[in-house]
């Protein structure tokens, strides 16, 4: 009975294991794969290595734009959705106002909101403030949306805190700020951190806006370009494959450095606080 | 150093919950006064009125002569022992230490000779250098500690401070703390649910329940002369047992109610009272009977009696009262009569 | 009530003002001034292609025309049935990957490295994968498929209006049910493993025991993770704009995609707007029987 239990739970992980992983594997094998290959009769293990669509990525398509453009807009929104979040989970989740609740619904309510919805008077007011193919212009979007989930995540990790360090700090004499400054934000690193990878891992991979407010490849962002690398006629699948494995490599560092720090950050966002 | 007064504070939660009904409270300076009562008394949300920590919805806090009712935790300069001991996971032992200062902007040379010196005196020189992390729970309790006294605060406020040590470690913690207060004579607000605590630590102790002060005074004559049936059974252990007055032939007023330690109880060979052995639990140096009594509808009687052989269980006896040390209290309100 | 507590108080609301400002600023700015704005724009004739037109004040006119628009009404279908089918196979199909992870003893952080990457890459990434997998020449999935007599010789996935679903179906659960699946394994820890020492005392065998106590008490974990996923159905766009374009035809549009193309190709933004409004309207609608119906477990408040 255990031994039958364990091999059935082997083989279910082994299952898993490759339904997981095939895609991925696949597209990294086809990736290396030479174009004249591609199309013959398809095969997991690439039968001759090549980097052609590599390098005709940065040759002929200038992926470094878009790569460029990506990073750039992911750190800067970061940078700013995180400690605007901090401060209002740490409010959120220590300070007693009226209207407490009534700003968590609300938070709660822009995480769900569709952004189909908010397209159209962002488009309008982008293009009246010329903002429409900027970089601000796709930051400001990527904050309002990020900001929510990076939120909810620290006002459950501040709640998780004892609020006794903070008491302690304060009879020492500490102000509130001071107190947040000196005990709350090196406590709260793990949380941080785990709202730093949520937020750049959204904007990196982020689609909708991206495709409605940038209107030329000089700002396109990884997955914008990725997609419309794809002619109206034919598709380059070497070449898009190999896109699609470099906009995976900077998510896959990160997923392998920081497994732990993502789990906990989905589990506590998820989690009521 | 200062002397703490309370005027008719209450404090009402933002729940509706009342958990301090118009408490008065007056410490002396140096005083030694223990907040005790069952949890959920309000004993730990007085002790955070005091710190700061929550406003009072109605009532004023004098420190000295200054009324320190709106003033915040900061600029009150109490120090706090936790029950959790609050040190900053993050800093080390010397840093917790200072940090009060720091934050005062005292003098770094100030500081650190302020940090040795405190930590001389409680014997944690070595430690110094760890993370709490790193500590026993009875290093934790030291460094908790030293954490109040290095800012030589107005008055220190200890919620628990011991409740997170073994037996054994209590025992020699509480000694401790009766030794540095007689060295240091501070003013100190100590919170305990345990009566024993009480009664060894406070120069005075504070009894509560549901959020009211039922009786303050020494930890003897709060043993002695408890004001009502409350007060009776939570202060002494086993706690004290409650018979109707007219069981050991007191009639006026009817319907009193006799309370008697186990203690002054004793097994005689005849007398007014008989009563079965229920259970006997040894103690070591004592035994401790549980007594059903032959009237029906009484709780059994707690007696502790000293003695080589303890009687048989299902054995029938005779219960000697020690008349002289009844306590009586009124049969309706529970208040002490006489 | 003292004037000391009211001192303390308005400093803390302060704080919190101070606090909470910069968060509040970027979510009004982002999110409920433009909603309040498709809105506005949704009740008026906007077409970016004629601005000679101007913008006329129609009323509900778009909404009007978008009941009697047969490709609205298709696109509301898909939506809602691509929800109800995906959503509830993401739910199954993460239970089992949770468990799995729960239970394996060796290869657990294996198999959660291997969950969180098709979570963490990029959508377009994964959907642009499978779409490759199905190609009709250059696929990995159509050669198998034929030959286990799915489907016929030479069957183009794309072509045929109800097989196109699979690849975006396949996409989307397989992206989605690793995420489904740590928030399930989160709630599966935190059961007390001797309620499961004390089920078996008292006789009951796995299965009883699943379904006796792990689901009972994994109810929370799971009306959470399918309220996300739900809401996350609903606005369906990166994977149907990538694997099928809405095609063929518009046999796999999703709302979300129609309105894009109702407002970024046609230019009709009063319509698009209407279109987008819908889609918002449909979301909420749906969070908000969830939660009177499934109580406060999903919004609920510890103070």
């Amino acid at each position: 009975m255990r031994v039958v239990g364990s091999g059935v739970a082997v083989l279910a992980g082994a299952a898993l294991l490759t339904m997981l992983l095939f895609p991925i594997c696949w597209m990294i094998a086809s990736s290396v794969t030479p174009e004249s290959r591609l199309f013959q009769s398809p095969r997991l293990l690439p039968s001759a290595l090549s980097f052609e669509h590599y390098r005709a990525l940065f040759d002929e398509r200038d992926f470094l734009v878009p790569v460029r453009n990506s990073l750039v807009v992911a750190a800067t929104t970061t940078v700013v959705a995180v400690p605007v979040a901090a401060l209002c989970g740490y409010a959120l989740a220590r300070l007693r106002f009226r209207g407490r609740g009534f700003l968590l619904a609300l938070i709660l309510a822009v995480s769900m909101f569709p952004q189909i919805s908010i397209v159209p008077p962002l488009y309008l007011m982008l293009r009246e403030l010329r903002l429409l193919d900027t970089y601000p212009g796709l930051i400001l979007p990527y904050v309002t949306f990020s900001a929510p989930l990076a939120v909810w995540l620290l006002t459950a990790f501040f709640r998780h805190l004892s609020p006794e360090l903070e008491e302690a700090a304060m009879l020492d004499g500490a102000s509130r700020v001071r107190a947040l400054w000196d005990v709350v934000l090196p406590l709260a690193a793990p949380g941080v951190a785990s709202a730093t990878i949520l937020t750049f891992l959204y904007c990196w991979n982020e689609f909708l806006f991206a495709l409605s407010f940038t209107l030329g490849p000089e700002r396109y962002t990884v997955p914008v370009a990725v997609t419309l690398l794809r002619g109206r006629y034919q598709v380059p699948w070497g070449q898009v494959l190999a896109a699609t494995v470099l906009a995976t490599i900077p998510v896959a560092l990160l997923v392998l450095t920081c497994q732990r720090r993502i789990v906990a950050g989905l589990t506590a966002g998820a989690s009521k606080g | 150093m200062a002397a703490l007064r309370l005027e008719a504070i209450s404090k009402t939660f933002p729940n509706g919950h009342t958990a301090i009904h118009h408490v008065d409270l007056a410490i002396d300076e140096g005083e030694f006064l223990v907040l005790v009562g069952p949890s959920g008394c309000g004993k730990s949300t007085l002790l955070r009125l005091i710190a700061g920590l929550e406003t009072p919805s109605a009532g004023r806090i004098f420190l000295g002569a200054v009324d320190v009712t709106g003033v915040p935790p900061q600029a009150r300069d109490l120090a706090m022992v936790f029950q959790s001991y609050a040190l900053y996971p993050h800093m080390s032992v010397r840093d917790n230490l200072g940090y009060g200062l720091k934050v005062r902007r005292t003098a770094p040379a100030i500081v650190a000779q302020r940090v040795v010196d405190v930590a001389a005196a409680l014997d944690i020189e070595d430690l110094l250098d760890r993370r709490p992390a790193q500590l026993s729970g009875g290093q934790r309790q030291r460094v908790a500690l030293g954490r109040a006294m290095v800012r030589q605060p107005n008055a220190f406020l200890l919620d628990e401070p011991l409740s997170n040590l073994d037996p054994a470690l209590r025992a020699q913690a509480r000694a401790e703390l009766r030794r540095l207060h007689g060295r240091l004579g501070v003013t100190v607000v100590y919170v305990t649910h345990d009566q024993e605590e009480a009664m060894t630590l406070g120069g005075r102790v504070a009894v509560m329940r549901d959020g009211v002060v039922e009786q303050i005074a020494p930890p003897l004559e709060v043993y002695a002369r408890p004001v009502n049936t409350f007060v009776a059974r939570f202060i002494g252990a086993p706690a004290m047992n409650l018979v109707p007055a007219s069981l050991v032939g007191i009639d006026t007023p009817p319907g009193a109610v006799a309370g008697i330690r186990p203690q002054d109880l004793s097994l005689a060979g005849s007398g007014q009272l008989r009563a079965t052995v229920d259970l006997v639990e040894p103690r070591g140096h004592d035994y401790l009977l549980h007594l059903r009594l032959d009237q029906p509808g009484l709780d059994p009687l707690l007696a502790v009696v000293a003695g080589a052989v303890p009687p048989a269980v299902g054995a029938r006896t005779f219960v000697a009262v020690a008349r002289e040390r009844l306590h009586l209290f009124d049969g309706n309100s529970g208040t002490r009569l006489a | 009530m003292s004037r000391h507590m009211a001192a303390i108080e308005r400093e803390e609301r302060r704080h919190a003002a101070c606090l909470v400002a910069p968060a509040l600023v970027f979510i009004v700015l982002g999110a409920f001034v433009p909603i309040a704005a498709t809105g506005w724009e949704a009740l008026h004739g906007h077409d970016l292609r004629l601005p000679w037109l101007g913008r006329p004040f129609v009323g509900l006119a778009n909404f009007v025309e978008a009941a009697r628009d047969p490709r609205f009404t298709a696109a509301l279908l898909h939506t809602v049935t691509f929800a109800g089918i995906t959503v509830p196979l993401e739910l199954t199909l993460g239970l089992a990957l949770a468990v799995v992870m729960d239970t394996a003893v060796r290869g657990r952080a294996l198999i959660r490295l291997a969950a969180l990457l098709p979570w963490a890459i990029p959508t377009v990434v994964a959907a642009l994968v499978w779409r490759f997998m199905f190609d009709a020449q250059a696929g990995i999935l159509p050669k198998p498929l034929q030959r286990l007599g799915l489907v016929q010789e030479s069957f183009d996935w794309f072509a045929d209006p109800l097989a196109a679903w699979v690849p975006i179906g396949a996409a989307d659960v397989w992206k989605t049910t690793p995420f489904v699946a740590i928030l399930l394994l989160a709630g599966l820890q935190t059961i007390d493993p001797a309620l499961h020492e004390a089920a078996r005392m008292d006789g009951a065998g796995p299965v009883r025991r699943f379904v006796t106590i792990t689901l009972p008490l994994l109810r929370p974990a799971l009306v959470v993770a399918a309220a996300f996923r739900m809401l996350d159905a609903m606005r369906l766009f990166d994977v149907a704009y990538v694997v099928t374009g809405g095609g063929p035809g518009t046999a796999t549009e999703p709302l979300s995609l129609y309105a894009f193309i109702a407002l970024m190709q046609r230019l009709r933004f009063g319509y698009g707007s209407a279109l987008s409004v819908t889609v918002f309207l449909l979301t909420f609608a749906f969070a908000l029987i969830w939660v009177r119906a499934l109580g406060r477990s999903l919004v609920g408040d510890r103070t």
